[in-house]
């Protein structure tokens, strides 16, 4: 009488859910997802569980036969989000009729969910990433808590990409789980990993194949067991283009249960009816999903550009070619097509007595339409930078035409001189500027990076500019604005000084630079997209109003500074050391490096880099503000996000490829004992002798009962404790051959492929740094030779151990950083340099020191005293002016 | 002597009557309930029945011998509420261990006497597993659904208590009963498993739902369906239905584990549905002819009775499920 076919999967809520060989897809609601779902996570951030019930009732009725309950997120709890929202199903029969899917990336969340349904639900997920014996203990609980589970195809090694790797982990994976957990075979379903196709990279092209051979196998080989994944995944790369997603989700869905996945995450409303795909785009996408021909990924592409969202082929719209042509001017210059802009212009300068004309007339109403557009927020600063594109190239085309004429002098709306000062090499912000307010008028004269202040002074009076920008990323920028402040007034300027630059704030321009100059109005721009506001505000007819107001703000500023100055309480360097990090040493916390002293790399392959990449600051670069990758999908700025990132992808293969970049690094791993607030860096030979000393700040600020006051130093063994440590230095850079390509780029007026390239090299050299700290970890010092981290966990910085980078908040120190490349002999192991203010060259370069024990943490130094200011300088052997100078930013 | 698997194929084996009913009948009163044990206790106890088996244990031995002379196979010890959850109300947490360990070993007692008399027919002892008092999957205050009153830990520690102390006392299988609420279900479940691989040890698990009105659903709303699958993760001897309805309103439901079920199938039924005055009208043939009909359609391999039900209507029962074949178990 019974059922119970080997492959028959029961689950239940208050009602069974039979699958069986004959059943129907088993689909999976997804939106009760913090990790997928903006508006759930608000939702759950907020409190606001009603709102979060009706998503769950709502997915129940639409058909969701099993629902997915992720609470994943670093800014709630998720244990006690998942405990609440779970408790309130169960008293919601509507929603709680159908199985939960318990969805987490932590075991203790998905325990504390397994302990709230009454049903047989379904754990999502586990897998042999941890190795074995977390394995089986985590299945012997799922099977004692009664519900079904999902494994990943994921092991020791990493998650499974290849056909071969996927067998090889799930074959593995079902063989524990049969013969030793004795789990229920029809209660195994596996996920084998859906991968992104038609990504440009090559390697990906097999992914969806490798899958469905995979489930196949896995339906073939291993009785009983079931299959299932995140079939959005695979369209990743279409991400913005639903219509083609839908194809593609459907298309994939149909090989993939004709091959014997039974069940899945699916968005129903992103999924087309398979015999509606439009039979040229069927192919297409076919040829893709089953890697039936080598340049599939390319016409898919091609034909991807020419669908709408609402689905329909369209020709490429050209419509806009047949208006007049100021029409198409202004038209190429808000949407950034660079395709017809010679002939448009060409055709324009006909109708103008004069060449200067086009400009002025209708270039400038299309770039006024842009600053509109990007003054309201309906623009971004990517599609701005297009724009700009479009713009130069335009006018370098009338270039030739205006010389030719004795009088032709473009009118513009001011003229404003930027420049990266002294000793900082920092410049995307500044290039962002430039070309904001080109876009609206404005002459720029960029002078470049590391420009002296007697350089900048004079091409302003030659050149009579109207606005000076500077710009700096590092903190010892900041004293060179405060010397270019006091020149300015020294040389009789009036000209405003406009301050910016990812350290610099108003409340360090109104303490330290505003009144070194009162002959002139300076003022701290927050970032690019308020530049043309304060330019203009700098020259119009209002300035005066503008200027009082500035100062009846900055004089607030500084008052308010000075009172909060005086409240806050720091203790004496003595009390402060009293009160240090106390850490109870043993040698065996303290492992020793498996290689001790330095080891080099010589150009690291850059494709290992690109998934190590943290995505989330690249965007911040664009002033496009939101989380990757969230931000891909986000309301107000998704569409633009979704562009740049592909424009990045695109670049990212190009560097990869095509060998743009050169990444190199050093790392030296050494004997150190701690000596006060220094560190003593030994040789590794007896007797030791110190090779370099590390001075490290402590902080000052007076701390809740309990809480310590931090020195780096407190993180390695005192000397005499007689515990043997150790301390690691590193230097990567992944900018070396950057110079060409933006040297290229600028010569085709292409701010926006420059800016690109420099915002990934930054990124890269981020990422570098993180995978060099993982080999460090498992291999090189070797103390955390099991981890296996994903590259969320590595972003969140969820490993044991730090890398704190001279000129970061744990040691604001930069000159630390000369010791560092001493030691590390990094300028000739990685052609890596210091600059007077030491910043590196190039600029995507990373440095910084490795600290191993379990208790090291990252912190901030905060506010420090002159007395400590003494007694650094004291121990480097420096002055009280030198240490002044370098810490300003730090002095209470 | 053949193990209780081996007989469960060969024929439908008989589960006792109710406990509470036949405590009723000797008209126990306050000095009962605490004599030798609980003299000066500061709570009343009367009306905790599981009490007795440490204070009147002779009481409850007479009890399990008239159920094994009306034919029983199977007794169930007096451990119902024996659980610290349900023994706090009385503020005697600290006897669970004293309370199932005791319960089990008398019922042991009667159930070798009936044995040594007829070695053919062997006697068996179910330790008596009850949903307690609270429950994990509805919260106790309408007005926060959120809440809940007790927590699956805190479940999973009181069954443990019960499982070790019912097993020490020698039982020879755990009957997981009254399940009003699958996640306390569960949690027994939980509970025994660990107590199972602890002592390296393994006894037949039975569990029996309760099917609380004619929607077919438990309290907490679960479909007879649901239920059987929320409770399939552990190898069970029987899954089963008792209390609640009477027998002739079981009957749909006991259809329903019958056809989905890979385990054996139990019913203990009530005596049909309390009067006006919470008593159980059903005599033992009104019960019998309604068993008739489980039997004839084949649906059940253990049957006994619940509230209301007597030594009589349990030979009634025995009586007939004599002349059937048991429910074949796939």
């Amino acid at each position: 009488m019974s059922d119970n076919t080997q492959s028959t999967l029961k689950l239940s809520g208050l009602e069974p859910l039979i699958v069986t060989s004959l059943s129907n897809f088993v689909n999976i609601g997804e939106r009760t997802n913090v990790t997928g779902s903006r508006a759930f996570l608000r939702m759950i951030k907020e409190g606001d569980f009603e709102a979060a019930l009706a998503v769950a009732r709502d997915q129940v009725e639409g058909g969701a036969q099993i629902i997915d309950i992720n609470m994943d997120e670093g800014m709630i709890d998720g244990k006690e989000a998942m405990v609440k929202f779970l408790n309130l199903i169960a008293s919601e029969p509507d929603i709680s009729r159908v199985p939960i899917m318990i969805d987490s990336s932590k075991w203790e969340i998905i325990e504390a969910g397994l302990k709230c349904i009454q049903g047989k639900g379904v754990v999502n997920s586990i897998s042999l990433k941890e190795g074995e014996e977390n394995f089986i203990s985590q299945a012997k609980k799922v099977k004692r808590y009664g519900a079904a589970v999902i494994v990943m195809a994921f092991d020791e090694k990493g998650q499974a990409d290849s056909y071969e790797r996927r067998i090889e982990i799930c074959k593995r994976s079902y063989d524990i789980l049969v013969d030793v957990v004795h789990f229920a075979k029809e209660d195994i379903i596996f996920d084998p990993n859906i991968f992104p196709v038609a990504t440009g990279m090559e390697e990906h092209n097999n992914n969806a194949v490798d899958f469905f051979r995979a489930t196949k196998w896995i339906r073939e080989n291993l009785p009983g067991a079931h299959v299932s994944g995140g079939v959005s995944n695979v369209s990743f790369s279409f991400r913005g283009n639903d219509k083609m997603r839908e194809a593609m989700h459907s298309a994939f869905l149909y090989h993939a249960i004709q091959n014997g996945m039974d069940m899945g995450i699916v968005n129903p409303a992103m999924l087309e009816v398979y015999s509606d795909i439009d039979k040229e785009l069927l192919i297409f996408v076919e040829d893709v999903l089953l890697n039936r021909r080598p340049d599939a990924t390319e016409r898919l592409l091609e034909y991807a550009e020419t669908v709408k969202g609402d689905g329909k082929k369209r020709e490429i719209d050209l419509s806009w070619r047949n208006v007049p042509v100021n029409e198409r001017l202004a038209h190429a210059l808000v949407k950034g097509i660079v395709e017809f802009i010679d002939e448009d212009v060409e055709e324009c300068r006909h109708q103008f007595s004069r060449p200067i004309e086009v400009i002025e007339g209708p270039l400038m109403d299309g770039m006024n339409i842009v600053g509109d557009l990007f003054g309201s927020g309906k623009m971004f600063l990517p599609q701005v930078v297009k724009s700009a594109r479009v713009m130069k190239k335009a006018v370098a085309y009338l270039l030739p035409f205006i010389e030719a004429e004795k009088d032709g002098v473009r009118s513009f709306s001011g003229k404003v001189l930027m420049a990266t000062v002294k000793g900082d090499v920092h410049d995307i912000g500044k290039n962002i500027v430039g070309v904001v307010l080109g876009c609206n008028n404005y002459e720029v004269i960029d002078l470049g990076v590391m420009v002296p202040f007697d350089k900048i002074i004079q091409t302003a009076i030659d050149e009579k500019v109207d606005v000076i920008g500077l710009s700096g990323l590092i903190t010892p920028s900041l004293d060179e604005m405060v010397t270019m402040a006091k020149e300015m007034e020294r040389a009789n300027l009036t000209i405003p000084l406009m301050i910016g630059g990812a350290t610099t704030s108003k409340v360090h321009t109104a303490v330290k630079i505003e009144q070194n100059y009162t002959k002139g109005q300076t003022v701290h721009v927050l970032d690019a997209s308020r530049a043309v506001t304060v330019v203009e505000s700098l020259l119009g007819q209002k300035k005066d109003a503008f200027v009082e107001e500035l100062k009846v703000e900055y004089t607030r500023v500084r008052e308010h500074h000075e009172k909060h100055r005086g409240a806050k309480q720091l203790l004496s360097l003595e009390e402060a050391r009293k009160n240090k990090f106390a850490i109870n040493w043993k040698q065996e916390d303290c492992i020793q490096p498996a290689k001790l002293g330095l080891t080099k790399f010589e150009d690291y392959p850059i494709a290992e880099l690109a998934d190590y990449i943290d995505w989330t600051p690249f965007f911040q670069t664009w002033e496009l503000h939101g989380r990757f990758p969230n931000i891909l999908t986000d309301e107000v700025v998704g569409n633009e996000a979704t562009k740049l990132y592909a424009d990045a992808q695109q670049m990212l293969k190009q560097i990869i490829d095509q060998k743009w970049l050169k990444a190199k690094a050093v790392v030296g791993l050494f004997p150190a004992n701690s000596v006060g607030d220094d560190i003593e860096i030994y040789s590794n030979e007896s007797p030791k002798t110190i090779l370099n000393i590390q001075h490290s700040l402590r902080q000052q600020t007076k701390k809740a009962e309990g809480q310590p006051n931090i020195a780096l130093s407190d993180f390695i063994a005192p000397k005499d404790s007689e515990v043997e440590d150790y301390i690691g230095g590193f230097v990567v850079t992944t900018g070396l051959g950057m110079e060409e390509h933006i040297v290229r780029f600028e010569k085709d007026h292409d701010d926006y492929n420059s800016i690109l390239i420099k915002a990934l090299a930054d990124r890269l050299a981020e990422a570098f740094a993180e995978k060099l700290h993982e080999i460090v970890r498992t291999d090189l010092w070797g103390y955390a030779r099991n981890e296996q981290l994903s590259n969320s966990e590595l972003i969140k910085e969820s490993y044991v151990g730090i890398r704190p980078a001279p000129g970061y908040p744990a040691c604001p120190d930069h000159t630390e950083k000369i010791g560092l490349f001493e030691l590390l002999n990094a300028t000739e192991l990685t052609g890596v340099s210091l600059t007077e203010s030491l910043a590196m060259m190039p600029t995507s370069s990373v440095s910084g020191w490795y600290f191993a024990h379990k208790e090291a943490k990252y912190f901030g130094l905060g506010k420090i005293t002159e007395e400590q200011i003494a007694d650094i300088a004291a121990r480097k052997n420096s002055t009280f002016e030198k240490m002044e100078r370098w810490l300003s930013s730090v002095i209470h | 002597m053949k193990t209780i698997q081996e007989l469960l194929k060969t024929r439908i084996l008989i589960l006792d009557g109710a406990m509470g009913t036949m405590i009723q009948r000797h008209k126990l009163e306050e000095e009962d309930f605490r004599k030798g044990w609980f003299e000066n206790h500061d709570k009343s106890l009367k009306g905790n029945n599981d009490l007795l088996s440490l204070t009147r244990p002779e009481i409850i031995k007479e009890i399990h011998r008239k159920y094994f002379e009306a034919g029983a196979d199977i007794a169930e010890t007096n451990t119902f509420s024996g659980t610290w959850i349900a023994q706090a109300d009385y503020g005697l947490e600290k006897y669970v261990y004293d309370i199932n360990f005791q319960s089990a070993k008398i019922a042991k007692e009667v159930a070798a006497e009936f044995t040594a008399l007829n070695p053919d027919k062997p006697r068996f002892v179910a330790g008596s597993i009850g949903p307690t008092n609270r429950t994990a999957s509805i919260s106790p205050d309408v007005n926060d659904p959120g809440f809940r009153g007790i927590s699956f830990d805190e479940l999973v520690d009181a069954y443990k208590d019960q499982v070790n102390a019912l097993m020490d006392g020698g039982v020879d299988l755990l009957l997981v009963e009254t399940v009003f609420d699958t996640l306390n279900a569960k949690a027994a479940l939980y509970a025994i498993d660990v107590v199972f691989e602890e002592r390296k040890v393994q006894i037949p698990i039975m569990v029996s739902g309760t099917i609380t009105d004619q929607s077919g659903r438990t309290l907490t709303g679960q479909t007879t369906e649901a239920f059987l699958i929320s409770m399939s993760h552990m190898p069970l001897l029987t899954i089963g239905l008792n209390c609640a309805l009477g027998a002739s309103m079981m009957r749909p439901y006991l259809q329903i584990l019958n056809q989905k079920a890979s385990f054996g199938v139990s019913a203990h039924p009530n005596a049909g549905l309390p009067n006006e005055f919470g008593k159980y009208d059903e005599t033992p043939e009104i019960m019998a002819v309604q068993i008739k009909e489980f039997l004839d359609e084949g649906l059940v391999n253990i049957i006994g009775g619940c509230c209301g039900t007597t030594p009589e209507h349990i030979k009634a029962i025995a009586d007939l499920a004599k002349n059937y074949q048991p429910r074949t178990i796939i």
